[in-house]
């Protein structure tokens, strides 16, 4: 007798499945300590490589200055040079060990970040120490940073993305406020080293830090971050209370030309948004990736795989500590950037019109629970989480009322939620060609 | 060290098997052997076109990625000139997902006008977005025809112009699938929290009958060996001037390649590496400056990019990088220098397989160049290089006769 055994096997018919929303998902927990001088870290000990990620939040962020420009050229320039060592020979050190530090400014904190392998913490750690008491801001290395950023911007601002991500933030939240503001040839000229220095001073040797790591982690981790970093004056002064008036622009509705010789437009379509502490804002997570949050996405299957005017959309929020904005943005062909638009309206009227099926719900949370899951994987993505609960102010509860929203969240609600957020009206508009 | 199991299937495909229990996810990576260096010159960007239409229904399944999503996974590819490569990532009880979406599309797909004719667009705006609407977007376009003569390393993955993928037909589709997308031209990897069993019995269930289909013989024109320095001047719409220039190095299976590699570290890729401390810093030619190579298969290309700082000639910028190169070519690099970019690559190289996703990338990748076991033996063949052959290797990479300069100068 001759068996096939596959024979029987009916390839239309899937293969049965969990529902990832019956999967239970558990934020491995952190340990935590205080140094002497009441720095907080946070620790995730985990993984199968000898690696870790340590980083330094600093409340050194563009909120926080005086002048535009002034956190994001002194974070840069950290690294820079000590009164011991040269940028080349800082540079030189870290490498050697084969560790990476960076930095990264962003508009409350400002972060300084190593990567390394385990077995070298030590070897690195007095470096980053050093440039956190110690960095002088020589002048040669600000000259060639103002020449490089402006010979950059530059190059930028021939391209249309660049110049729309800037002008989207300045309707929403005016040329004078941290979320809206950004740099110009000028902002460079005038930067002066005294102030780099003083900012320095102000919020990074004697600023607010809190630090996380993540990795396999050493036994004397404390001993070591305590020796380094425990009787530094961090932590001693409170944070000015610095208010920024957000000034939305009044006009909703821009386009602009760039390069007339361009063949793509960038679209940028933005509204105001809650934050993260909103009761709102878990289920507007499921909203947003319904709309145009994943490659599934209602955006996408319309504009890209129904009518190929784009190589892609997304949507998205654009959350900082004090404020949040629902962005929706893409590059499309420049003859159908008005189409595009047009669409973009036409699918936020749909979800408030019509209730989500039933089908492309589950879908939706399936696919966001199981994005989830394998974001919990290893080390660094937990500390990440970690990370964003405990600077945004929140606590363990907000991660597992995400979950819990986008396991139970009805089509009702997010109808109720489109009615009160995807509302055409409310948004600014910007094609930059 | 990575641990990996594997079997073949009797159709000739090849499964490759890591298992980590850490994890509660599961992936599957399939490696087609086919890139755009096996395109026909008159229809280039096909490889890259074909990716996307592999997402464009299967003979079975009407689409490829709802069912993934549905059951909590996602997916990518990527198409490179020398392979494709397709992953996908879900919770591991719900494997067998992925075995039946992968399997179907590999069966046959569902060749649809529909997706072809979206696709195209979609490409072509994915070819304005990244290479014309963007300054010097199209430099490598312009570097590649001037460096290869023969090799289809001639064009770039996107396509050598628009009018190749706008004037793609459903017949050139249906041939490059049957050509190139059979189960003997195909590497497979799961890893994740999976069992070995399961993974056999499951690829016989899904993969088992799929035709092995004819036997594809790669037969490609290697590039001659350059025998004159070539140079070209661009005048575009930019804003500053640029200085590209590249240089023939081996390619990814011989020892030679893993000095070219460690010789790019040592010139480029961090701040204290030799062309940014000497010409951005010291000598401020440059506002910044890069050294990197493709990884190529086939003969590569070494190159060094960077952007002039305003007021600079492209003959004084050159001229330094050369002296910068003149001290690679004279004098041996100390120990201790090529101990730092030796350490920055174990470093590297670490970091990378943390991820799952990476691990199956790499066992199939190494796979595809001989075998998987390779990913475990990397580290010593790039600590066996020494500063002897950092020295010979420089010589040999950076003469003049071997090299294709390009200025991009601001009109």
């Amino acid at each position: 007798m001759m068996t096939n055994k596959t024979a029987s096997l009916n390839r239309k018919l899937a293969p049965r499945i969990k529902d990832a929303i019956e999967f239970d998902l558990r934020l491995k927990p952190y340990d935590k300590f205080i140094l002497d001088n009441g720095i907080e870290v946070y620790a995730v000990h985990a993984g199968p490589e000898e690696l870790m990620q340590v980083e330094w939040v600093f409340y050194a962020g563009n909120w926080y200055e005086q002048h535009n420009g002034i956190a994001t050229a002194t974070n840069h320039l950290i690294k820079n040079g000590t009164h011991q060592k040269s940028a080349f020979e800082i540079s030189e050190q870290i490498d050697f060990y084969g560790a990476y530090l960076n930095r990264n400014c962003y508009n409350e904190t400002a972060n300084i970040t190593l990567h390394t392998l385990t077995k070298h913490l030590s070897e690195v750690l007095p470096i980053v120490s050093e440039i956190i008491t110690d960095s002088i801001y020589p002048a040669s290395e600000l000259d060639i940073y103002k020449q490089n950023m402006k010979q950059r911007l530059e190059v930028n601002l021939k391209k249309c993305d660049f110049v729309a991500n800037r002008l989207i933030d300045e309707y929403l939240f005016g040329i004078n406020h941290p979320y809206g503001k950004y740099s110009s040839t000028k902002t460079y000229d005038e930067l002066q080293r005294e102030a780099l220095e003083d900012f320095h001073r102000h919020y990074y040797l004697n600023g607010k830090c809190v630090i996380f790591v993540a990795g396999v982690l050493p036994k004397d981790l404390q001993q070591q971050l305590n020796h380094h970093f425990g009787s530094l004056p961090l932590n001693r002064s409170a944070l000015p209370e610095t208010e920024h008036p957000v000034s939305s622009a009044e006009e909703k509705k821009y386009r602009i030309i760039n390069d007339p010789n361009g063949v793509q437009g960038a679209v940028r379509m933005a509204r105001p948004f809650i934050n993260r502490n909103h009761p709102d804002f878990p289920a507007s997570q499921v909203l947003n990736a319904i709309f145009g949050g994943f490659f599934g996405s209602r955006l996408m299957n319309n504009i890209r795989e129904e009518k190929g005017y784009t190589y892609g959309i997304h949507s998205y929020f654009q959350n900082y500590i004090h404020g949040s904005s629902w962005m929706i943005s893409t590059e499309a062909g420049k003859d159908v950037c008005e189409e595009t638009v047009k669409e973009v309206y036409h699918e936020m009227n749909v979800l408030r019109d019509v209730p989500v099926p039933e089908e492309e719900l589950l879908l939706v949370k399936n696919y966001l629970i199981g994005t989830i899951l394998g974001d919990l994987d290893g080390p660094f993505h937990i500390i990440g989480r970690w990370k964003n609960i405990i600077l945004n102010g929140l606590t363990e509860e907000y991660f597992y009322t995400s979950v819990d929203t986008i396991k139970r969240v009805d089509a009702k609600t997010l109808q109720g939620l489109a009615n009160k957020y995807l509302d055409p009206g409310s948004f600014y508009e910007l094609v930059v060609v | 060290m990575i641990q990996f199991e594997r079997f073949q299937l009797d159709n000739g495909l090849k499964v490759i098997v890591h298992k980590d229990l850490s994890t509660p996810m599961a992936v599957m990576d399939i490696l087609y052997d086919v890139g755009a260096r096996d395109e026909d010159p008159a229809k280039t960007g096909f490889a890259h076109l074909f990716e996307h239409l592999m997402f464009g229904g299967s003979v079975n399944i009407p689409d490829y990625d709802e069912p993934l999503q549905v059951a909590g996974g996602e997916n990518n590819a990527y198409t490179t000139n020398d392979l494709t490569n397709y992953y996908c990532q879900l919770p591991a009880e719900n494997l067998e997902t992925a075995f039946w979406l992968e399997s179907d599309r590999m069966l046959g797909l569902a060749f649809s006008e529909k997706s072809l004719d979206v696709q195209r667009k979609v490409v072509s705006e994915e070819f304005k977005e990244h290479y014309l609407n963007k300054p010097y977007g199209n430099a490598w376009h312009i570097i590649r025809e001037m460096a290869y003569t023969r090799h289809p390393y001639r064009w770039m993955t996107i396509g050598k112009e628009l009018r190749h993928i706008e004037e793609a037909q459903l017949k050139d589709v249906k041939d490059f699938f049957f050509k190139h997308y059979t189960p003997a031209n195909a590497i497979m990897v799961v890893s994740g929290n999976v069992e070995m069993d399961e993974v056999i019995r499951l690829s016989e269930k899904w993969f088992g009958d799929i035709e092995s289909g004819r036997p594809y013989t790669r037969n490609i024109v290697q590039e001659p060996e350059q025998k004159e320095a070539r140079r070209q001047i661009v005048k575009a719409n930019v804003p500053l001037d640029a200085f590209y220039k590249c240089w023939h190095m081996a390619g990814r299976m011989d020892q030679r390649y893993y000095t070219a590699d460690l010789i790019t570290d040592i010139l480029g890729g961090s701040t204290s590496s030799r062309l940014f401390q000497s010409l951005v810093k010291e000598k401020k030619l440059f506002s910044n400056i890069e050294c990197h190579h493709f990884g190529s298969t086939d003969t590569g290309l070494l190159a060094i990019e960077g952007k002039l700082v305003k007021g600079v000639r492209p003959e004084t910028a050159e001229a330094a990088v050369e002296k910068v190169l003149d001290d690679l070519r004279n004098v041996k690099v100390n120990d201790k220098e090529l101990q730092k970019v030796k350490n920055k690559t174990e470093s590297m190289m670490a970091f990378e397989d943390m991820s799952l996703m990476n691990r199956a990338n790499s066992l199939a990748y190494y796979e595809l160049l001989g075998d998987a076991a390779m990913m475990n033996t990397e580290l010593e063949r790039y600590n066996s290089v020494t500063t002897e052959n950092i020295l010979s290797e420089s010589r040999r990479i950076f003469d003049d006769k071997n090299s294709n300069t390009l200025y991009y100068l601001a009109q």
